[in-house]
């Protein structure tokens, strides 16, 4: 049996459809990411999860219980908020102990587990300290151990880490992942970070326009998109106009000048090739084209390619050849199994 | 030389002018006025400059004073007691509006501050004059009443005229802190098991206290100096601080006499203030400890 289970659940504003009807099954100990642009529906399916949004129709089933008609604060799940909604009239303790005072626990009982919570998140020496004394990475935590000191079955995070910096939220994502592993606890998070999302979650749920376009472990979602807008916003997808052609009875596939053996299932015509940037190298045989802008990320620099079917993008690693410079004519590789064909009047249905 | 000079020089010229206005209009004239309280005063002679106690010991002296002072702080202290009762809950309510209604909730609370407050006040004195007041006509021929509501000089009337004049100073001063909240700190203390009623209480109402006690501050100290409320509602019987100076500077002339009320009304306001700043300093001070 499921563990958090979302039966239809839909949200409209008069005309305006939010989420369209939405069913998912979340595992225990699952973390799962909703993931989307903004306005895809994400943060109000978490609100409706967490009870601050009412649903249009739908359930919310946690252990077979409906959660629907209770209030928020009936509910028991713990929430971490974009802005870490903090109380600034406590200190760092008083805010972990809120939860506990609501729910009738003893004081003694309550000192110790704040202690552990903070322990936790590695904030044991900033107990008396108020919110504004404190590093937003520092009350993002305060947020965490807030969330999680009532046990809550089910951690719900709006854009946890959407307003840390680059760096620090590259470690709170590992502290996150950390803490989420070793207590168990069932986490859905929203994010419009799709590397955030790939790295830390147990499966992704790809949203856009209140639709959930994919649902699947990252790895699968990526390497097999199910429609154009998952390829796009899941990494860079490259899409190129080819055609197939038949010659004694071996399927051959021209991409802007260059022939390469195609599966031979494709009929003839006119076919759409989708190829991931990390699947094209720099090789003597290949696409025809010359090197347009490029960009150096450290590990690697994202060159674009000016071939005859339109700009290619593809990335070169930083492993002791620099990459060619703007103007130089190159040929670009295809990495086995690295594309995927569609024939072209499929697209256009 | 040159390089420095145009700077200090400079900055004096910045804030001289209001410096100048400051001292010419605020300090000279509390100066003068407290010297004023040591000059005689008689019907024959009128003010003579000099040096004696007598009027200090005179209003301190005598009882009617004492409450003429006593009903001033009587009034403000209900006063703003009705605004804090009915004006925080009023602004807790408009910022939970949706904002077409809260736009205009807040004009028609504001908008009174542009008519003139003797305007507002004789807006009373249109329902509640006597027989001809148009609440009083109306419930009188309702039959509910027979005589009409006392209301014109009376202690209630004064009062409930002052709140009324004074509400919007509440609810600007606390909306301004409400607005400050941010709205996830709500469901956050929610999320975590928090009714209603202990969101308000213990996460709302501590975040807006600052708002809460400044309005405070705000209507008391407008309260006990207002003048024109006092004077048509309370009348001349019921004299408070300001319409007895008033009337010791313009009809008794015994100005020396009316400068010791003046003055007595100007430190009661400022230990009042001063109080309650050291109170919030030290709330402030228990807060980043």
């Amino acid at each position: 049996m499921s563990h958090l289970v979302l039966q239809a659940l839909c949200k409209k504003y008069h005309q305006f459809v939010a989420v369209a009807e939405t069913s998912l099954q979340i595992k225990e100990a699952e973390f799962i990411s909703l993931l989307g642009p903004s306005g895809c529906g994400k943060t109000t399916t978490l609100q409706m999860i967490a009870g601050f949004t009412e649903p249009t129709s739908g359930r919310v089933l946690l252990n077979g219980a409906d959660l629907t008609p209770l209030d928020p604060n009936r509910r028991g799940l713990g929430m971490v908020f974009q802005s870490y909604a903090l109380f600034p009239h406590m200190t760092v303790a008083d805010n972990v102990s809120f939860g506990l005072e609501m729910r009738k626990v003893s004081a003694p009982e309550r000192t110790k587990r704040v202690a552990d919570a903070l322990e936790l998140v590695g904030l044991s020496d900033f107990r008396h300290r108020y919110p504004v004394q404190m590093s937003g990475g520092q009350q993002q935590r305060v947020a965490l151990a807030r969330a999680l000191v009532i046990r809550p079955p089910v951690l719900l995070l709006d854009e946890p880490l959407s307003n840390l910096d680059a760096k620090l939220r590259e470690d709170m994502q590992e502290e996150l992942l950390r803490i989420q592993r070793s207590l168990g606890t069932t986490t859905v998070m929203v994010t419009h970070d799709q590397s955030e999302a790939m790295a830390m979650s147990d499966r992704i749920v790809v949203m856009d326009h209140g639709r959930v376009e994919q649902v699947g472990a990252p790895e699968d979602v990526y390497a097999a998109p199910a429609s154009d807008f998952v390829a796009r916003f899941l990494g860079r997808m490259n899409m190129l106009d080819a055609t197939i052609s038949l010659s004694s009875g071996a399927a051959l596939l021209n991409i802007a000048g260059y022939t390469l053996a195609a599966p031979d299932t494709m009929t003839e015509g006119p076919v759409r090739v989708s190829i991931r940037p990390e699947m094209l190298f720099l090789a003597d045989e290949g696409v025809p084209g010359t090197i347009g802008r490029r960009a150096f990320h450290g590990a690697f620099w994202v060159c674009e390619v000016i071939t005859a079917a339109g700009p290619v993008s593809f990335i070169h690693p930083n492993t002791g050849r620099p990459a060619p410079h703007t103007g130089a004519a190159v040929r670009l590789g295809i990495r086995p199994a690295g594309m995927t064909l569609v024939p072209a009047a499929a697209v256009i249905i | 030389m040159t390089r420095t000079m145009p700077h200090g020089g400079l900055g004096w010229v910045w804030i001289g002018p209001a410096t100048l206005l400051f001292l010419g209009v605020m300090i000279v004239p509390l100066i003068m006025t407290f010297l004023l309280t040591f000059y005689s005063w008689s019907s024959t002679a009128g003010i003579v400059v000099g040096f004696s106690w007598a009027n200090w010991a005179e209003v301190l002296g005598d009882p009617y004073f004492f409450t003429v002072l006593w009903r001033t702080l009587h009034y403000s202290t209900l006063a703003t007691l009705i605004v804090l009762v009915v004006g925080v809950p009023e602004a807790i309510i408009i910022a939970r509006m949706s904002k077409r209604w809260r736009g205009f909730c807040l004009l028609a609370i504001v908008g009174p501050l542009l008519v003139s407050v003797v305007a507002r006040t004789l807006g009373w004195t249109l329902l509640f004059g006597g027989a001809n007041g148009l609440v009083n006509q109306l419930l009188m021929q309702l039959g509910l009443i027979r005589y009409p509501l006392p209301f014109m000089f009376t202690s209630t009337g004064t009062i409930i005229a002052l709140a009324h004049v004074l509400m919007p100073m509440m609810v600007l001063s606390v909306s301004a802190s409400i607005q400050k909240i941010n709205p996830q700190i709500e469901n956050a203390a929610r999320s975590l098991g928090a009714p209603y009623h202990v969101v308000m209480r213990r996460i709302i109402l501590p975040q807006i206290l600052p708002g809460i006690l400044s309005g405070t501050l705000i209507v008391f100290a407008m309260a006990a100096s207002s003048f024109a409320t006092p004077a048509i509602i309370g009348g001349r019987r019921l004299k408070v601080a300001t319409t007895l100076i008033y009337d010791e500077f313009t009809n008794t002339l015994n100005w020396p006499l009316g400068a010791v009320i003046a003055v007595l009304l100007l430190v009661g306001l400022l230990a009042i203030f001063v109080g309650c700043n050291a109170l919030m300093a030290r709330r402030d001070q228990g807060g980043a400890r």
